[in-house]
This record gives structure tokens, sequence and C-alpha cells, in this order.
């Protein structure tokens, strides 16, 4: 017979683990730009994503135990996939998502004796940065809808707490990457502050773009980014001059091999 | 994480699937609504009815011709890819359905599909084609091979032959730049699935038999894209001109053929008003010699 276990303490016990888990990995963080939503995390993998394109103009961001969040995403674009089978493309929205990824969560939260230890982030670009929606999704199954930009992660208060100084409505797409690099590059988990390209998983969901506007930000294409955004005061920067770095259209001129690379 | 957490099938499917193909997601939670699955479901009707069975099949069959049908689509290779074109007529019976129905879709980066036969069906067909490619590519993170491709169109095109056999048969043609092999490939499909390798050219629906003549006197290997591109709408005008249930460049409603080329830059659908140039072409040329291009006859022996 089982010793008796008030639910509180249940609960409780399920929470601090889940929480621990989380806690092990780095954090990542998604900001809104002037052309859509960029996603940041520090990942020296360049096979096993944190960062993935769900459906149309809506992109997942996960940190946490791996096997668990892909196996949530692969689940996600599922729901994606069939749910704009059986109505249309634009059926498809982020809030259903995080809805149903809510309840997921939430009932695995309360049924199961090891909660998912991960937290999500789904996000949709609009028409215009109002209509953007970004929503967090915790390992209990709640959720909570984020303006402007969000961190995720064992260190997220921290590094939230960077981005807030850095982050403006309408950045551009540079700005807003140093502003992500710097909130990552402040977590004190011992790490080293410097974060280069091949150990950084960037992605981005572009408003202008047709159809698929998800693309992943690799190689030279990022390199230089990150250089801009260290020129226009990336980790340091309290005040950049104005007007640096106006980012060109992104992805506008993409080839398809360009296109959503694994 | 067994599916006994999840009460919703839809939720279980979607955690448990040991699968990355979208058809078999959907074959798993709503198998009713893939492609002719009312058409199996109807044939079983009938046979449910007792010795009159087939009165429902027959009903179907009969109605089959009266439903729109998509007609003629041509596909040819050239050194750098491949060319597909469809007219755009839909007939259903003795009437036209669809002036400006699109038979050629895109459907993913490096390949395209057209479709003959039950019209209703065959977009449906295309609409699942193309999800299971971007599905897979999402869940893998990479495409399928051409090849890959093609074995999953056939697969499709077989779960359909219940339909088929009740007289609504849809039958794809598929095209596409195979990345491995540096070349054009074209696929065309019977209604059981065979999926046979046609070159350097082919034609599929109603018109095909002319198209296909047309094709033979105009083809060469050293054509270039944009020759190539003459040349299939040059077919299709010629499948226009003796099959009634193709249609020609609507001149008047400027009409014209879809066009799609696929090359090592992937796929593009040639603007209306590119294609248009090309129907244009053809018409004027047609209006000095009917029959259009003739190919010069060896000396008698």
């Amino acid at each position: 017979m089982p010793f008796y276990v008030s639910p509180e303490q249940a609960m409780k016990d399920k929470a601090d683990y889940a929480r621990k888990g989380i806690a092990r990995g780095r954090s990542g963080v998604v900001i809104q730009y002037d052309g859509g939503i960029l996603f940041v995390a520090p990942n020296p993998s360049s096979a096993l994503h944190k960062i993935s394109e769900i459906y149309d103009r809506i992109a997942f961001a996960a940190v946490g135990r791996y096997n668990e969040f892909e196996n949530l995403r692969k689940a996600g674009v599922r729901y994606a996939d069939y749910t704009g089978y059986q109505y249309d493309r634009s059926d498809v929205t982020a809030r259903g998502l995080a809805n149903w990824y809510a309840q997921i969560l939430g009932q695995f939260f309360t049924e199961s004796n090891k909660p998912f230890e991960v937290e999500l982030v789904v996000a949709e670009v609009g028409e215009s940065p109002v209509s953007d929606q970004i929503y967090r999704i915790t390992f209990d199954g709640s959720v909570a809808e984020e303006h402007g930009f969000v961190a995720m992660g064992g260190q997220a208060d921290q590094v939230a707490a960077v981005l807030k100084d850095h982050y403006a409505d309408d950045l551009p797409l540079v700005r807003a990457l140093g502003a992500a690099i710097a909130g990552l590059a402040g977590q004190g988990n011992g790490e080293g502050t410097e974060l280069s390209a091949s150990q950084l998983e960037v992605g981005i969901l572009a408003r202008d773009r047709v159809h698929r506007t998800f693309r992943r930000l690799t190689g030279a294409r990022l390199e230089v980014l990150l250089a801009e955004a260290a020129g226009s005061g990336g980790s340091g920067l309290a005040s950049p001059p104005a007007g640096a770095g106006d980012e060109q259209q992104p992805g506008e001129a993409a080839s398809p091999d360009e296109g959503v690379t694994p | 994480m067994g599916s006994g957490f999840f009460a919703g099938r839809f939720i279980a499917a979607c955690m448990d699937a040991g699968t990355s193909s979208f058809a078999d997601l959907v074959a798993a939670c709503a198998p009713e609504t893939l492609p002719g699955a009312g058409a199996a479901a109807a044939a079983q009707l009938g046979g449910a009815a007792g010795p009159a069975q087939g009165a429902a099949g027959a009903a179907v069959e009969s109605a089959g011709p009266y439903l729109p049908h998509g007609t003629t689509i041509v596909a040819a290779r050239f050194d750098g890819g491949v060319v597909m074109a469809g007219d755009r007529r839909s007939t259903a019976g003795n009437m036209i359905a669809q002036r400006d129905i699109e038979k050629v879709f895109r459907s993913d980066d490096y390949s395209c599909v057209g479709i003959a036969g039950v019209a209703g069906i065959g977009l449906e067909l295309v609409r699942l084609f193309q999800l299971e490619l971007e599905h897979y590519e999402k869940l893998e993170g990479r495409t399928l091979s051409l090849e890959g491709k093609a074995n999953r169109l056939s697969a499709f095109v077989r779960g359909n032959m219940g339909a088929a056999l009740q007289g609504l048969v849809v039958v794809p043609l598929f095209a596409g730049y195979d990345e491995d092999a540096g070349r054009g490939r074209i696929f065309s499909y019977d209604v059981a699935g065979g999926r046979y390798e046609e070159r350097p050219y082919h034609s599929i629906g109603s018109g095909s038999i002319f198209a296909k003549g047309s094709l033979k006197k105009l083809y060469t290997e050293s054509l270039s894209d944009r020759e190539v591109v003459l040349a299939c709408m040059q077919a299709l005008y010629d499948a226009a001109d003796d099959d009634s249930a193709t249609g020609g460049p609507d001149l008047a409603r400027q009409i014209y053929p879809v066009v799609a080329m696929i090359t090592a830059d992937g796929f593009r659908r040639l603007s209306d008003a590119e294609s248009g140039e090309y129907a244009r072409a053809v018409v004027e040329e047609r209006t000095r010699e009917p029959s259009g291009p003739v190919a010069p006859l060896p000396p008698v022996p």
C-alpha cells in the first residue's frame, strides 16, 4: 500500500522536479523585430533543434529535455497539418496550437508520475507587429501570452531582465539579435559569455514572405548578422547608434535551397 | 508515453504516430476524409444492399461521366530540367464545367504534379500529396528523394483504386528535378498505382493521343527551355484542335495554359503574361498555317 501523499505535496513535488530538469538546460529567447519574430537559442548541435517550423506562419521554440520537446514538436506539426487539411490553411493558429499543447501538458502533469520537463513557446507572425502572437506554455500546462519578447528556461528571469533593457518596438533584425545575445550571454551558469555562430541556433518568421515564412539563419548569413549586432553594441549596448544596421528584408530573395534546412 | 494518458484519439495519434507520413496520420484519424473514400463507401453500400450488388455501384458509375473531368497535361524534359503544361478546361459530359481550371500544381520546391480524370478527386489527391511532402520535410528535416516522392504518389493513386473501379478514374503526371541525378524526370501512373518513368516527354488525359503525336514530331533532345515550353504549347493546341474536351488558348478571356518549369533553381510557374506570349505566338502561327509546323518528309526512295 502506498503512503498517503496529499495532492498539494504531490503537485509541488512534480513541479519542483520539472523546474529542476528545465533549469539544467540553457535559456532561449523569442523576440519581435520590425520584419517578424526572431528565435535565438544557444545550441552547439546543428542536428538537434530547439527551434522549428510548425506551419506557414507559426514556429516553435523549446527548452528542457530534447526527446520530450521533440515529441511535442512533431505532435504540433501533425496537429497543424491535420487542421489545415480538414479546414483551411488560414484556420491554423498559434492560439489553437498553444491551447492544444496546454491541454497535453496539463493532462500529463496531473495524471502522470513524471511531468514533461519542457517549456515551450509558440509564435505566429501576423500581417503587422500588433497582430503577432507569442505564447509561452510551461510544464504544468499554463499558458501566458507575451508581447515583445519572452525568455524561457532556467535563467528566464535573469535573461528577461536584460532583454527588458534592450527591447523596443520595431527593432531592426540586427538590434533584436543583439538584444537576444546580450540576454543570453548574461546567464550566470558558468558558461563563457561569448556566443559564436556555431554555438547558436537562430530562426525567423519573416512577415513579408508568402506561404512558409520560417527560415533558419545559418552559416555566413548569421556570422555577418552577429558581427553587425556586436558592432551596433551587441553585448554592452545601452544606446546603439540610431539606424544602425537597417537590415534588408530577411530572406526575400531566398532560393529553394535556402529554404527550411534541417 | 502510452496513449492511455491521452483521452483524445487525435492527441494520442499525434503523440504516438510512428510515422512521418501525413496520409498515414489521416488514415488513422479520419480515413473517411481521404480522396476517393466516399466512392469506396458508396460501393460498400451497394454491396450491402443485397442481390442487386452494384446497384449503387452502377449509380456511381453512371454519375462518373457527368462529374467535371480534367483533360490534357503534357510534360517534356530539357537539358536543365523539365516543363509541365496543362490546358484550362474541365468537362462534365458534353458540358464545359469550367474554363479556367488549374490542373498543374507545385508539389514542393523541386516537383510538380498534373491531374487528368475526375477533378474532384484529383484536386484532393494533389492537396494530400502536397501536404505529404511538406509534412515529411518538417518532421524529418530533409526532403524526400524524387523517387521517394514518386513512390508516395503511387501509393495514393492505388488508394483510389476502389473509386476508379466505380468509374471515378483519376491519374496524375509527376515531374521534378532530381537533385541527385542533376536532371529533370517525368513519371506517369496507371489507376492501379503502377509507376512508369517517361522519357523524354509524356502526356495524359483525353487529348493525350494528339498531344503526344504532336510532341513526337516537334521534340528533340536539344531543345532549350523556352523551346520546350513552345513545343508543349503546340502540343496542347493540337490536343484542343482534335479533342473536344481539351480547351485551346482563350485569347478573348485571356485564359492560357498553366506552365510550370522546374530546374536546379526550383519550381517556377510562368506568369499569365508569359504563358500568354507563347499562346498568342502559337495562335498567330496557326492563323497562317492551321495545322501547325510540318515535319519534313524524307526523300521518296
